[in-house]
């Protein structure tokens, strides 16, 4: 099963605007490795050749909060989505 | 302005243990919870241990929504196509509640529930944004256009705590602090689950391995039998997965693992219900965060109080008995009406003479121990591959066991100085 389709199986209530924010130029200027593209476990973050960017598909967020972490440059400004937005486990 | 006693961030489990023990001692308590109820937001293993708590949670669990009592524990040393597992159970298991398997958002919620009947409000969907300040005292939070003051906030929003970061306790998050846990609910019926891990109804096992599941890295897997369903999962230290070469996508780890003929097994016919992750502290004692300052306490995961220690790992009881000791010092506090960081430092010795800086501090040294790649790699593979050797009957003669084995432990690498330190240095965890 791939992971988008796991992902699939969530409840989500997404926001209109995206509770990360990604700044590109410390993406370009700054970091080599990119450790946001594998260490998600919603595999959310992807390079976008057209736009040179990194995205992210933050609807599908799982609030794990590894990118925050992962991401030692600060290009990546994480924070929780408002108030009743974003995953709602109905297990956890 | 008017002031209520406390104001919680976070209805999680240290956050509701507080509200329920300020609620008693009948204090004007509101819990803010991001999320749609609490639990919405929540992920555990998980395994929560009553033992330590018993005597101090009176009757906060009393017809708690448990999933099952844990009677079987098992591990497993994951080879690359092998694997030895340990089945442990005893009758002590069977004599005491003392540890049961939970889902948080069926948990979590059932005790907001019941804060709620007893008048507390549990107000959910509200996302706190800052903490209101007068000088140095935190005096209330800030959550959109609304101001909620109050004598003491407590910090209960979880490991990556934005209020304690934002009140100046919490040190910059660093990756080898943390482990990234990424669970599956796998649905499974009720017999089933009975039948496939040996257990009695209501009754669970708790299982976790360690080896080939993190290819070498810091971390395992684990697998908890729920009511009707299992909780599968992996956790990886995120330092260790930012330093694998070449790079692993974390996600492909959960695949492989589920594909594993040891799991696959157990799971078989299953279905797929939720996939979450989560951080956890991982570093213990030394990555704890400061927990308290002037009219501000923190709590649980926020704080830093996990204790993982590779044959167990722990979160929820310590998170449970900090709320408590929160609720505990709020009390006092309001009775000397001194709301300072002096008054609040109460919070850290009722910690400190409990299990939870106790068992923090004994397993101090045990995060150094466990940051050993060899004890993701070389030693997990070591014994399934000598039994390998010794019970697989295939076409040529056997060798005698004795001779087999010396070779096997010669050819493994594991008769070295490093394996010597490695087994002097038990003595210090």
């Amino acid at each position: 099963m791939m992971v988008h389709e796991k992902i699939a199986k969530d409840a989500f209530k997404p926001d209109r605007e995206s509770h990360i924010k990604i700044d590109h130029n410390i993406c370009k200027e700054k970091c080599k490795i990119k450790y946001c593209l594998f260490v998600c476990p919603g595999h959310l973050y992807s390079f976008n050749e057209e736009l040179n960017e990194i995205c992210v598909e933050f609807a599908g967020c799982l609030e794990c909060g590894t990118c925050k972490i992962a991401c030692i440059e600060g290009a990546i400004d994480w924070s929780y989505p408002r108030g009743e937005y974003g995953v709602q486990y109905r297990y956890g | 302005m008017e002031k209520i006693d406390a104001v919680i961030v976070g209805g999680g489990l240290s956050g509701l243990a507080c509200a329920y023990k300020l609620a008693e001692a009948g204090m004007q308590v509101i819990v803010l919870e991001r999320g749609d109820f609490s639990g919405s937001k929540n992920v555990t293993g998980g395994r929560i241990y009553l033992g330590p708590i018993m005597s101090i949670v009176g009757d906060m669990f009393k017809d708690a929504p448990f999933e099952r009592r844990i009677s079987r524990e098992r591990w497993t040393l994951m080879g690359d196509d092998n694997s030895i597992s340990i089945d442990f159970t005893g009758d002590r298991y069977k004599k005491t509640n003392n540890s049961y398997t939970v889902l948080r958002a069926t948990f979590d919620r059932w005790l907001a529930d019941r804060l709620i009947e007893k008048g507390v409000f549990v107000i959910p969907k509200y996302r706190v944004d800052d903490l209101l300040w007068d000088g140095n005292q935190v005096v209330g939070v800030k959550a959109g256009d609304e101001d909620i003051f109050a004598n003491v906030v407590i910090a209960a929003d979880g490991v990556l705590s934005f209020m304690a970061e934002k009140a100046g306790l919490k040190a910059r998050m660093k990756p080898k602090n943390y482990a990234l846990g990424i669970k599956e609910i796998i649905e499974l019926s009720e017999e089933k689950i009975n039948d496939r891990f040996n257990v009695d109804i209501n009754e669970g096992c708790a299982h976790l391995f360690i080896g080939e599941v993190t290819k070498g890295m810091f971390g395992g897997g684990f697998l908890y039998t729920n009511k009707k369903s299992v909780s599968l999962g992996i956790v990886v230290g995120i330092g260790a997965l930012m330093e694998m070469t070449p790079t692993i996508e974390v996600h492909t780890l959960m695949n492989a693992f589920k594909g594993r003929y040891e799991i696959e097994r157990l799971i078989y016919g299953g279905e797929l219900v939720e996939y979450s992750a989560h951080i956890i502290p991982e570093t213990g004692y030394r990555n704890i965060s400061k927990l308290f300052g002037n009219g501000i306490i923190v709590t649980g995961d926020a704080a830093g109080f996990a204790l993982n220690m590779g044959v167990t790992v722990r979160g929820m009881e310590f998170a449970i008995a900090s709320g408590i000791f929160a609720a505990e010092t709020v009390i006092s506090a309001k009775t000397a009406n001194d709301f300072s960081e002096k008054t609040l430092s109460l919070y850290e010795n009722k910690l400190k003479d409990s299990f939870v800086l106790k068992d923090l501090s004994t397993f101090r040294k045990l995060p150094d121990f466990l940051e050993n790649r060899a004890l993701f790699t070389l030693y997990p593979k070591l014994l399934p591959d000598i039994l390998e050797k010794i019970m697989f009957i295939g076409e040529s003669p056997k060798e005698k066991i004795g001779k087999q084995l010396w070779a096997e432990v010669k050819a493994s690498g594991i008769l070295s100085m490093k394996t010597l330190k490695d087994i002097i240095s038990i003595k210090d965890i």
